[in-house]
Order: structure tokens, then C-alpha cells, then sequence
């Protein structure tokens, strides 16, 4: 099938894997901050084609995986409303709050529903006028200017029923607080394709150039990813730190400047807790003051709602690369998908998830 | 405030006090919710074989029982309607048991309110279907309950049939060398189901598979093929099936990727939703196992017919490690094709 199969043919695959091969003379170590790329890199065994010098670290690239303990909490407390229909993307029902979930919610009686898209969600507000209806926008910059869009959808029709949780965050702080760690290992980035379709790739220079640190820019598919590391490494044994792009078809250097304007026509920049990590300064995206009426979070006084992180998971270690999923004490034990600690076990794109669906046997 | 009677011995505590949808997913949380509950408090001989149907001897001869009851939504989907996943859903586990498929129960619960019009084309459809099978409905009930109670309607199906001398179809005849071969294309009834829930429109419809399958099975005894193990991928998937088998027979199978059928529609609507079509249900497919020297045989005589041409070999069993499935993917590695936990929920990014 076009664009799938030719990026998922181990033939097609075989040059670049032994040009890596060839190129490496010493280790490195290389972190994708993107769920979907981690995802990718498990299922289909990328690292098991590489040689044992790359060591591939797995970022929090997960936006599910991300969103803090607190807020979950208050997307509970505010679908348990009575009148509520509360719309989310599947992967948020089962992230576990403080101590329960969506779905727990819903099977007490709840209205949650799934939605592909945030418009669906306005569809269900203008459907039900005398229900309040809410969005969970979470995400990192590749959802944002869908979620800004509904908003200012809902404000041009004047909807008085809907509002949105907002929990967006940003990956350029977030790499940033990972290589001004002092345990940070990480020596180059593969950034994220889609993301970067959204916001271009200029912002990545100032980083690649103050951490000295390759960045390259990367789609999805096996040979995308083989392809971004080749790059990388190349650039890591020539002793350069760029950004580059390989996921040329669909990023380009400025990005998409309709969709950026209206993120900020929506959105402005504020701080946000990231899960089992803690507050990154400028690392989110919360209501500009003059949509605060869409602002879930106000609108259901659930501003004091939410719980603390749980001491036993240790996301925060995974999410920043400093520990592998299989090296965590709960991992499979009393950690697993059907009672999982953290939301990278939860996820289906969060490294734990899947290190235990794809390797447990094997490690 | 729980039971004091039960006794629940398994270590991993029941996490839940209420049912979750996922208790019905066909994965993990099921099947905790099955060897935790009913499995312990119904516990026999034939329950404990675990397979799609029942085995019973009864006066001198082998009756394969099984039931099955159908909720889905909507009712009238591409390429079927839940008339008929009643009667082929029931005659399929009968020939997954390894039984000629010959009588069926049919009881309905219907919501006061149900459309009347509706129902005469489920039942109509019924009909149909189980004359398409050879087998007839021999008694039934009907029940109404208030508006608001019963999402207009449930149908349970029974289905009984023989299962002759030297048919001994079961998880624990599994061994390793076995090969394990697929009927045709997997992911269409699942696909065809959710294109028509929530308004998705696919560009070009995917149909259910919805079908029997005795007819396969049938050809395969008529051959003279060893047939190890049947059963069909329902709900959670030809992985589920691998998973099942592989933990009831204490062995290991490895499946390839590359030559598991897949149809290019199925496939894309699986990615824009974010679904493993591995994981996705079938309902006129059939899993088989046989012994490597019949697999060619077994090959052919399910080729030869209308709803075997897509017939597949996808993979072989190993000794171990037991209960683990692994699959060779299309770039050469290997991962776990491993049991989902519940529902398969769409992806967010």
C-alpha cells in the first residue's frame, strides 16, 4: 500500500542499516522525544538492527504520558458532573489519576465519550444545548492548532456549553530540561516529524547549537527513523551539531504559519507540570484571558482539584531517559498495562507500555 | 460488600470492583475475569478444556455444546446484520469444536419500544442464514423488558452437534513442528462494524467477513487432515486465538508478519484509526493447526473453496518459551504479538 509498505521494507532497509554500521566507530547515545517514533522503534525492532554502540533513549514523547497526576484529576471530578458529557481521545480514558480513571468513571455512570477530533466534541455541544460539554485537550504542538481551532469555532458560534481542559505541552523546554540535566547522557535528538510539520525547525537551532547536539528532524516509519539516525550519527563522528530535516515530504523550515497563527491567536506560552518530571517553566499552552470562558478548568471551579505524583512509578526516571522500563523495580510486577503506576505503562505510545508489550518475553 | 465465600487464590488481585468494559474485550481483563469467577465456581472437566465449544459425551456419543450472545452495535452493518452473526457466531464454535453443526437456541431480549420492522428482518435474516448452514432453530424465548432497560435487542444463541469417531480437536493437541494457518484476510468484521458507528465513511466501504465457516472445516476432515486445534479469530483477533492457544498448550508460536493476509483497505482504516488489525475481529475466518506434513494438503482443500481462497500458512509452533506469541516482523526483528489488556482504544497523536 502506498507510503506504508515501502517504509516498512526490510530490503529497502538493509543499505541504510549497513551504512550506519559503517559510520560508527565509538558510542553514542540518541533520544526521540516523540511517542509514536518510540513506539515505532519498538515494534519493529529498530535498535535490534543497530550496532550495540548506539544506545536509542526514549524522551517524554508522550503527551498522555505527561499530564500530571493533578489534571487527570480534575477531568474526573469534572466528567462525574452531573450533566456532563465529557470528550476525550481514547488513549486519556485510561491514564490513572490519584487513584481512579475515565473509564472507572464511566462505567459508574459517567457521559464519556471518545472523539477523533476535537470537532467532533463541538458537534456533540451543538447537539445537546442544554448539557455542558467538554473537550480534554491534551497533546503536544501537533494537536494544538486543532484544539485552537474548536475554540475559536465555538466563540464565532457563540456556544455557551462547551469549554475545553487544556494540558498542551511544548517539546523544545522539555528538551531543554533534559540536556541541562547534569545526568543527561543524551548526545544528539531525533525531534519530532510532526510536531515540527506544525512549528518548523528554526527553534531547534538555538538549542543544537548551546547543548552542542545534533538534531534531526524525523518521520515515523522504520526506514524514516534508519534514515534519522544515520544522519545523526553522521553528524555526531564528523563533530557536527545542525539541525537537519529528513522527514523532508512533509516538514519545512518555517512550518505551517496558518496553524501557528492561530495557536496564537488562542493560546499563550504558561507553565505546566509535566508528570513525574515537575514544573518546566514556559513549557505549555493554556487559554489566552480573553477565551477564559472556555477554560474547563475555571468554568467547573476545579482550579484546587488534584493529587500528588505516586512515589512507587518511576515515569520521571523513564521519561527522561535515566532508566529503562526493564529496569524498573514495578515494571511487570506491580506494574503492568491492567494495573499500571505511571501513564507510560498506561499509554500505548509510552515506553513502558511498550517495552512490556513488545519485549517482555525477551528481556 | 464482597462475597466472604469467595476465595480468590490468583496473585494478581481483581482490580476492579465493578465490570469495566474491558471485562468484555475478549483480552487479559476477560480472561482474569473468567479464571478468577466463573472458571473456579463452575469448575469441570470440559469447562476447564477452554475451547470454543464444549465436548460432551452423552449416551455413547461425542455432542459438542456451545452459546454465544450478540450485543453488537449497529445492527445492520456492511455485509451483514446481527441475525446472522447469531446463527454463524454459534455454528462456527460447533465447528471449531470440531462438531457438524445441527440444532440451534435462539432466545431474544427485547426493549419495549424495539422497531417491530427491525425485527422481522433480524429474524428473517436468521432464517436464512441457518438454512445457508444446513442447521435448523429448534426452540427459543422471547423476552421484553421496560423501555430504558435492554438497548432494544439481545440475542443468545445455543447451538449443539456430533462430532465423529476420530475427530479429536482441542488447545492441549497442539505441539511444536505444528503449523498454524489462517482462512483468509483478517480485520474486516471489526472495520466494517466501527466504519458505520460514530459516522466514520471510509472512500471504499470494508465489508464484514461475516460467514460460516463448518464448510472449511468440513473439507479438511473429508481430506483426511490431522486438524490439531480450530477456532475463530472473534473478538480481540487473531492474536487473542495465538495467545489462548499458546497459553492452554504450554507452547510458543512465532508467527511472520509478511504473510499474514491483510486487505489493503482494512489495513489503511486500521492506521488512520490506530488499530492492529491483528487484533481486529473476524467473524467468518478460522485458525487451524495441523501437523507440518499436512499442511500443504490442508492448504489446498481450503484454497478450493469460495470462503477458504484466502487461505494462509502465517506460522509455526516452538516448544517455548511457553505461552508466548512472537512475531518476525517485515524488517527482519522479532517482537511479542502479545494479549491486549482490554478494549483497543484509538490513539491520540
Amino acid at each position: 500500500m502506498k507510503f506504508l509498505d515501502e517504509y516498512r521494507d526490510g530490503e529497502a532497509a538493509r543499505p541504510f542499516v549497513e551504512a550506519i554500521h559503517r559510520v560508527v566507530t565509538r558510542p553514542w547515545s540518541l533520544m526521540e522525544v516523540c511517542g509514536g517514533q518510540t513506539h515505532s522503534i519498538v515494534r519493529f525492532g529498530i535498535d535490534e538492527l543497530l550496532p550495540k554502540d548506539i544506545t536509542l533513549i526514549h524522551g517524554p514523547g508522550c503527551p498522555v504520558c505527561v499530564t500530571p497526576v493533578e489534571l487527570i484529576d480534575k477531568a474526573l471530578a469534572i466528567a462525574a458532573k452531573p450533566g456532563v458529557i465529557f470528550c476525550s481521545f481514547g488513549d486519556m480514558l485510561r491514564v490513572p489519576g490519584s487513584e481512579r480513571d475515565l473509564l472507572h468513571v464511566k462505567s459508574e455512570g459517567a457521559d464519556v465519550r471518545i472523539v477523533y477530533s476535537p470537532l467532533d466534541a463541538l458537534t456533540v455541544a451543538e447537539e445537546n444545548p442544554e448539557r455542558e460539554v467538554v473537550f480534554f485537550a491534551v497533546g503536544f504542538e501537533t494537536t494544538a492548532p486543532s484544539n485552537a481551532m474548536v475554540v475559536s469555532q465555538a466563540h464565532k458560534r457563540g456556544l455557551k456549553n462547551f469549554s475545553i481542559l487544556v494540558s498542551h505541552v511544548l517539546v523544545p523546554p522539555a528538551m531543554e530540561a533534559i540536556m541541562s540535566s547534569p545526568r543527561s547522557k543524551v548526545n544528539g535528538f531525533l525531534a519530532a516529524g510532526h510536531v515540527c510539520a506544525v512549528m518548523g525547525t528554526e527553534e531547534y537551532i538555538p538549542l543544537a547549537a548551546k547543548y552542542k547536539v545534533p538534531i534531526v528532524v524525523t518521520a515515523f516509519e522504520p526506514l524514516d527513523l534508519l534514515q534519522g539516525i544515520l544522519m545523526c550519527v553522521t553528524q555526531l563522528e564528523e563533530g557536527r551539531y545542525e539541525v537537519e530535516n529528513q522527514y523532508e515530504r512533509l516538514v519545512r523550515a518555517e512550518g505551517n504559519r496558518p496553524a501557528q497563527a492561530m495557536i496564537r491567536e488562542i493560546f499563550q506560552v504558561v507553565r505546566r507540570t509535566w508528570r513525574d518530571i515537575g514544573p518546566i517553566a514556559n513549557s505549555g499552552l493554556g487559554l489566552r484571558p480573553e477565551y477564559a470562558e472556555f477554560d474547563a478548568e475555571k468554568r467547573f471551579g476545579v482550579e484546587n482539584v488534584g493529587g500528588p505524583e505516586s512515589t512507587e512509578c518511576q515515569s520521571g526516571l523513564v521519561l527522561q531517559g535515566l532508566l529503562k522500563p526493564q529496569e524498573c523495580p514495578a515494571f511487570g510486577t506491580r506494574c503492568t498495562p491492567e494495573k499500571p503506576l505511571g501513564a507510560t505503562m498506561v499509554s500505548s505510545e509510552g515506553a513502558c507500555a511498550a517495552y512490556y508489550r513488545y519485549r517482555r518475553v525477551m528481556v | 460488600m464482597p462475597d466472604p465465600s469467595f476465595d480468590l487464590s490468583c496473585p494478581l488481585p481483581l482490580r476492579h470492583d465493578t465490570i469495566q468494559m474491558a471485562h468484555g474485550g475478549g483480552g487479559r481483563i476477560m480472561r482474569e475475569l473468567l479464571e478468577q469467577l466463573m472458571l473456579p465456581a463452575f469448575g469441570n472437566a470440559a469447562l476447564d478444556a477452554r475451547h470454543d465449544a464444549a465436548v460432551l459425551t452423552l449416551g455413547g456419543a461425542r455432542v459438542a455444546f456451545t452459546t454465544d450472545t450478540f450485543v453488537v452495535q449497529p445492527r445492520f452493518f456492511p455485509g451483514g446484520d446481527i441475525g446472522e452473526l447469531a446463527v454463524y457466531g454459534t455454528v462456527n464454535d460447533l465447528a471449531m469444536g470440531g462438531a457438524t453443526p445441527q440444532f440451534l437456541s435462539c432466545a431474544f431480549i427485547l426493549e419495549e419500544g424495539y422497531s417491530l420492522d427491525e425485527l422481522r428482518r433480524i429474524v428473517a435474516s436468521m432464517r436464512a442464514a441457518a438454512d445457508r448452514c444446513g442447521v435448523a432453530i429448534v426452540t427459543g424465548d422471547t423476552k421484553v423488558v421496560d423501555k430504558g432497560h435492554g438497548d432494544g435487542l439481545f440475542i443468545n444463541t445455543a447451538g449443539i452437534g456430533l462430532v465423529s469417531d476420530g475427530v479429536d480437536v482441542a488447545p492441549r493437541r497442539v505441539v511444536p513442528g505444528d503449523v498454524v494457518i489462517v482462512s483468509g484476510d483478517l480485520g474486516r468484521h471489526g472495520v466494517a462494524v466501527m466504519s458505520v458507528r460514530d459516522g466514520l465513511a471510509f472512500e471504499s466501504p470494508v465489508q464484514s467477513d461475516c460467514a460460516p465457516v463448518h464448510g472449511l472445516v468440513a473439507a479438511l476432515f473429508a481430506g483426511g487432515v490431522d486438524v490439531h486445534c480450530l477456532r475463530d479469530p472473534t473478538r480481540g483477533g487473531l492474536a487473542s486465538v495465538l495467545n489462548e492457544i499458546a497459553a492452554d498448550a504450554k507452547v510458543a508460536i512465532e508467527a511472520v508478519e509478511r504473510d499474514i493476509p491483510v486487505d489493503e483497505g482494512v489495513a489503511a482504516a486500521c492506521e488512520i484509526l490506530g488499530l492492529d488489525p491483528f487484533y481486529v475481529a473476524c467473524e467468518g475466518r478460522m485458525v487451524a493447526f495441523v501437523p507440518a506434513d499436512h499442511a500443504e494438503k490442508a492448504l489446498a482443500l481450503l484454497r478450493a473453496l469460495p470462503e477458504g481462497q484466502g487461505a494462509a500458512i502465517i506460522g509455526q509452533v516452538k516448544p517455548g518459551p511457553a505461552g508466548a506469541v512472537m512475531l518476525r516482523t517485515r524488517m527482519g526483528t522479532q517482537r511479542l504479538l502479545d494479549l491486549l489488556s482490554g478494549e483497543q482504544l484509538p490513539r491520540i497523536c
